[in-house]
């Protein structure tokens, strides 16, 4: 077969597709960080934690009570949403009023002790977690092999930012939430209940955390640390992109996934730096972010 | 001084109504500094009144402090007959109090048309959009524009604006006029005179008591956190060393 650029296309394709996987969770990841940090002002460290319990309560959903990947995908990241809510109420909502170093802390501790317990019940091996039954396989594309799930994975995590997308930019909710990440005050002084809607939101944020994580189950080993791997990454493409942009986030996410994933065929030795060179070149040049909006 | 508890004159025309606000001995603290000092005053329905004083004399604060947006105070605020002091902004809003900020607090990430549409009905009987329209069709004009590209004068009317729609009695407008070309000025003036017709009820903050001479009814005026002193619009004339001495002019 004819090579492209000096590679043979299932070389190059590969790649991108393994470059796609990893730019969809680093989308959905980025952007509930940057919701979360739209509207609580709190750089939420334990993202990646629970990340790992989206993929944790899929196990145990199906290991204990027999219930399956499809019911999963929803069920596990509204569990994860509600330890959210908990969380919110019970520590983050006093710390609104302080430099975002004490939320940064306090979610940093969490992350610890959440990767913590899970390693003291599960070790550190990774468990298995099968894909499921309709999407096992795959096509073959003439120039490259695509294995059923992860195009679905592709799919999947591009419709839940568009939809996100779409409730923030064309809802009335959405707009509700975009004032009061401008000024909260006032929204409240409307008639809003803007504490409610804060709960909610970081509810949201990291119970999109927890559907990643059921999406990266059958991928990835299910393991406490999956998350701690992941987070200083898309905390690197959130920088890049611009704290608080939404699409920016997205965008940057698969972009920088694509590029990834490109620079292991190219120069694979700079495939695991690629994303820390590309971060510090914008904080040099545009020290906001790609998208985000200097204050 | 005037003992504003017992002896609030009737202003002509608005003698028969009852407070729709009462403030009573206010006081509020922003951290440790201590700004109002038991502020009481009345406001009736359908009147329009000012508060008058220099800059930091606590005006902007006793009006944060009425939609409830001042963490720490104490006193009594009762609108309608119900004490505010210990609700939350968003109740207290729900009973009919509205505020345009004396920053205007135009959202920048929404257009001029999300911004109309943002606070949320809280009574039945607010103006409609196209009522809205009619009143301000610049806004119409640049319904799509973003919020914060509309000039200073279209961004308070925006702000003012958008409060119509809500079915709010009770208006707190704070400094409208600050910054404004005088023809924009004359413009709010009219509005709000168009307001007070509507039957709304207008607590005005102002530094500028030419403008709060051709709107209100009555004027109270603030210094160091209280009132000292309430003149009726018609008697304004006949104060003015006294209220040019009161405002530092």
């Amino acid at each position: 077969m004819a090579e492209l650029l000096g590679f043979p296309p299932q070389v190059l394709f590969g790649q991108l597709l393994l470059g796609l996987i990893n730019g969809a969770f680093y989308a959905i990841l980025s952007l509930g960080l940057a919701l979360i940090f739209g509207l609580l002002n709190i750089i939420n460290f334990a993202h990646g934690a629970q990340y790992m319990m989206g993929a944790f309560f899929a196990y145990l959903l199906l290991n204990i009570l027999g219930i399956g990947y499809w019911p999963a995908l929803i069920l596990a990241p509204l569990l994860v949403g509600v330890t959210g809510i908990i969380i919110e109420r019970l520590f983050l909502s006093r710390l609104y009023k302080l430099d975002h170093l004490y939320g940064l802390l306090l979610t940093f501790g969490l992350a610890l002790i959440l990767e913590g317990v899970f390693r003291h019940l599960y070790g550190v091996s990774g468990l298995p977690y099968a894909q499921p039954a309709a999407l096992q396989g795959g096509q073959n594309l003439g120039f490259m092999y695509l294995p059923n799930y992860r195009a679905w994975v592709v799919v999947a995590s591009v419709a839940v930012c568009l939809g996100t997308w779409l409730l923030i930019e064309k809802t009335k909710l959405g707009a509700y939430l975009r004032a009061a990440t401008e000024n909260p005050t006032l929204v409240q002084a409307f008639g809003i209940n803007v504490p409610v809607m804060i709960t909610l939101t970081y509810g949201f944020g990291v119970a999109l955390a927890g559907f990643a994580g059921v999406l990266a189950a059958p991928i990835y080993s299910v393991n406490p640390l999956m998350g701690s791997n992941l987070i200083i990454i898309v905390f690197a493409v959130v920088v890049i992109g611009g704290m608080g942009s939404i699409m920016g986030a997205v965008l940057t996410g698969f972009g920088l996934g694509i590029i990834e994933g490109l620079t292991k065929v190219f120069y694979p030795e700079a495939s695991s730096t690629v994303i820390f060179v590309i971060m510090a070149i914008v904080l040099l040049i545009k020290p906001a972010g790609l998208f985000g909006k200097a204050h | 001084m005037l003992d504003t508890n017992t002896s609030v004159r009737p202003s002509p025309g608005a003698a028969a109504a009852p407070a729709l606000l009462e403030v009573e001995n206010l006081q509020a603290w922003y951290g440790e500094s201590h700004i109002l000092h038991g502020m009481t005053f009345q406001v009736r329905r359908g009147e329009v009144v000012t508060l008058l004083g220099r800059n930091g004399a606590g005006k902007t604060t006793t009006m944060k402090s009425v939609m409830g947006v001042v963490g720490q105070r104490t006193g009594s605020v009762r609108y309608q007959g119900t004490e505010t002091i210990s609700l939350p902004p968003n109740k207290i809003a729900r009973l009919g109090v509205a505020w345009c900020p004396e920053e205007r607090g135009i959202f920048a990430s929404l257009n001029v048309r999300e911004n109309l549409m943002l606070p949320p009905v809280v009574k039945p009987g607010g103006m409609s959009l196209e009522e809205v329209y009619d009143l301000f069709p610049r806004l119409k004009e640049r319904a799509t524009s973003q919020g914060t590209k509309l000039s200073g004068g279209e961004q308070q009317m925006l702000a003012i604006a958008r409060i119509l729609r809500t079915g709010a009695e009770m208006l707190l407008l704070d400094e409208p006029t600050e910054g404004l070309a005088p023809v924009i000025v004359q413009q709010i003036g009219t509005i709000i005179r168009q307001l007070k017709e509507r039957g709304l009820t207008i607590l005005l903050v102002e530094q500028n008591f030419r403008f709060a001479a051709t709107v209100a009814d009555r004027h109270y005026v603030v210094e160091h956190g209280q009132v000292i002193d309430e003149i009726a619009n018609s008697e304004l004339e006949r104060n003015r060393a006294k209220l040019e001495e009161y405002l530092g002019v």
